[in-house]
């Protein structure tokens, strides 16, 4: 049966914008819309009309979505508003996975949970992901430092990649350095005295 | 201590208090953390991940009326920084208004409005940085007296320049240094300082939950003295001319040193590559009881905030009054020996220049707070 709650979700990266689409879409939501496209977002976001704005916590755009649930009017009673207030736990694990959401109108708190679990589920899982993925880059190029470090004394001390390593990692340890910062700051210094 | 900021200039006295030790130095252990937007630093403050933050003066007082996100009840501890906004005009309404004769100058409220009704092709959109700020307060006194039709949106502030050369909006009012940086990239041309509008308006104001405030009594102190001493710092030009360097590192706004030091200076470039305008009183971080959170202040923002949404004024403005703990700033700064008003209150806009006035010290000298259309807000007469 589908579902014929109308969700939007705001995302550039486009992997992300699908992955969480196509989360929504397996939990049975058919009427999912992203909206790439910031700089006309509050006409768009006005054309669909949705019940439901999913956009991540650090988006600056997210101001944009606070004055625009006021111009829908209080009139009307579409109020958007940060999760559900009356579930303090939902709107906790949402700032935790970095997702907020706008609820537009009326809506009732059990029609909106179940979106909101799924989405902060894959909010969660993308936001470890990249922590994952930014960690490895970084590994990566400490290695490629260090290597150039142990280049440099290899080629001006005449050690072997052994012992060039030792020498690093007793440096750092006399200095109270970590062993990335000493190799930086030899691979700095050897490029200003080039 | 987590306290939030927005990378802004007027995020100079946090970071400064932390940066110089002026926190360290009362036993505060001050975290700042970056926010990406308003409403999160909002939300974080509320759900209790940052014990304090920089807010624009207007949202303590939205919060504890209920108006936008969760309500909460929410305390202004202190005024951080006075004026220090810009107004600015997209190229092409820009040249409207000199085809129509206007000549730009950064301090004629009056001038450019005229010149700005002229130049309309039908309702100016202009970019906020948020529906609870200063600048919509600002904006809409401004044009809105005028009887001129706007239409406000919220933009965040590095993305304005964007906007107006997208189309989105035809002019904007934001803090520094983003009209600046608006300015480098040509997007347009700035049109009017904020302070041309009003004198002396509480821009962006040191907030905390009111149960946080009321459990805390002497963290919330140590940190109101340590904001303070930052801002007594601030205020002298030769400091100014290190904290733009400090404040242009990556951890705070991380953009170019020169295009903070404008606002820092009061010397702003209204179009690129021009010389640049003295804009005197441009922003104040101390001078003339600047941080004295008036409860007049706030019943101007409440009385603004209450018309604009139907709620009931004289309630309104009893909640909205009571935000600006300037309670608290008696107790806190008393102590140590801050020169006090003698009252809690002023008419807004009755000083057209720096007026002595009775204070516990006897050397309190209030600043020029004259709105542009000479109107005195009497927070005796509701």
């Amino acid at each position: 049966m589908p579902n014929p709650l109308s969700i939007c979700v705001i995302e550039k990266n486009r992997t992300r914008a699908q992955e969480v689409t196509e989360a929504l879409h397996a939990g049975g939501w058919a009427d999912v819309t992203v909206i790439e496209d910031e700089v006309s977002l509050t006409q768009t976001l006005a054309k669909i009309k949705p019940d439901l704005v999913l956009i991540d916590l650090a988006n600056p755009r997210r101001d944009s979505l606070e004055a625009l649930s006021e111009a829908t009017g209080a009139r009307q009673r579409p109020v958007a508003m940060f999760v559900d207030e009356s579930d303090p736990e939902l709107s906790t694990a949402a700032v935790q996975a970095g997702l907020s959401a706008y609820v537009v109108g009326g809506l009732s708190g059990e029609r909106i949970r179940p979106v909101l679990e799924t989405a902060i589920a894959r909010f969660r899982m993308m936001a470890q992901l990249q922590s994952e993925l930014d960690a490895a880059k970084k590994a990566l190029a400490e290695r490629k430092t260090i290597d150039r470090a142990k280049g440099l004394l290899i080629q001006a001390k005449g050690l072997s990649e052994d012992e060039a390593y030792r020498l690093l990692r007793k440096s750092a340890m006399d200095q109270g350095k970590r062993l990335i910062d000493v190799a930086q700051a030899l691979v700095t210094a050897s490029e200003l005295l080039r | 201590m987590h306290c939030g900021f927005v990378p802004l200039v007027d995020a100079a006295p946090l970071i400064i208090a932390h940066e110089l030790g002026f926190a360290a130095n009362e036993g505060v252990s001050l975290v700042l953390l970056k926010q990406p937007s308003w409403s999160a630093l909002r939300d974080m403050l509320v759900m209790g991940h940052l014990e304090a933050a920089q807010m624009l003066s207007p949202m303590p007082i939205a919060m504890s009326l209920g108006l936008g996100g969760i309500k909460a009840q929410v305390d202004a501890l202190m005024v951080l920084s006075v004026n220090g906004n810009v107004i600015a005009a997209s190229n092409t309404l820009v040249e409207r208004m000199r085809a129509q004769g206007w000549e730009s100058d950064l301090g004629d409220a009056g001038g450019v409005s005229a010149a700005l009704e002229k130049a309309a092709q039908g309702p100016l959109r202009f970019g906020v940085p948020f529906p609870f700020s200063m600048h919509r307060e600002l904006v809409e006194y401004w044009l809105g007296k005028r009887g001129l039709q706007i239409e406000i949106s919220s933009v965040p502030p590095p993305m304005m320049g964007q906007a107006l050369t997208s189309g989105e909006i035809d002019a904007f009012c934001v803090g520094e240094p983003w009209g600046s940086r608006a300015v480098d990239t040509e997007a347009g041309e700035l049109i009017l300082a904020g302070r041309a509008i009003w004198a002396f308006s509480p821009e962006k104001v040191l907030a905390a939950r009111r149960d946080w405030t009321s459990d805390n009594p002497n963290q919330v102190a140590a940190l109101m003295r340590a904001v303070f001493h930052a801002g007594r710092w601030l205020h002298d030009p030769d400091n100014r001319v290190i904290a733009t360097d400090i404040l242009a590192r990556q951890e705070y706004l991380g953009l170019p040193a020169d295009v903070i030091e404008r606002a820092m200076k009061g010397h702003l470039l209204a179009q690129a590559r021009s010389l640049g305008t003295e804009v005197q009183g441009f922003l104040h971080f101390n001078v003339g009881a600047a941080n004295f959170p008036w409860r007049s202040q706030a019943q101007w923002i409440g009385t603004n905030l209450a018309r604009r949404y139907g709620l009931d004024l004289s309630l309104a403005v009893e909640i909205a009054r009571g935000v600006f703990r300037s309670d608290l700033y008696r107790n806190n700064l008393g102590e140590i020996g801050v020169d006090l008003p003698g009252a809690s209150d002023k008419q807004e806009g009755a000083l057209s220049h720096p007026t002595a006035v009775a204070s516990t010290r006897g050397e309190l000298i209030l600043q020029r707070d004259r709105f542009f259309d000479g109107a005195i807000f009497d927070p005796a007469s509701r």
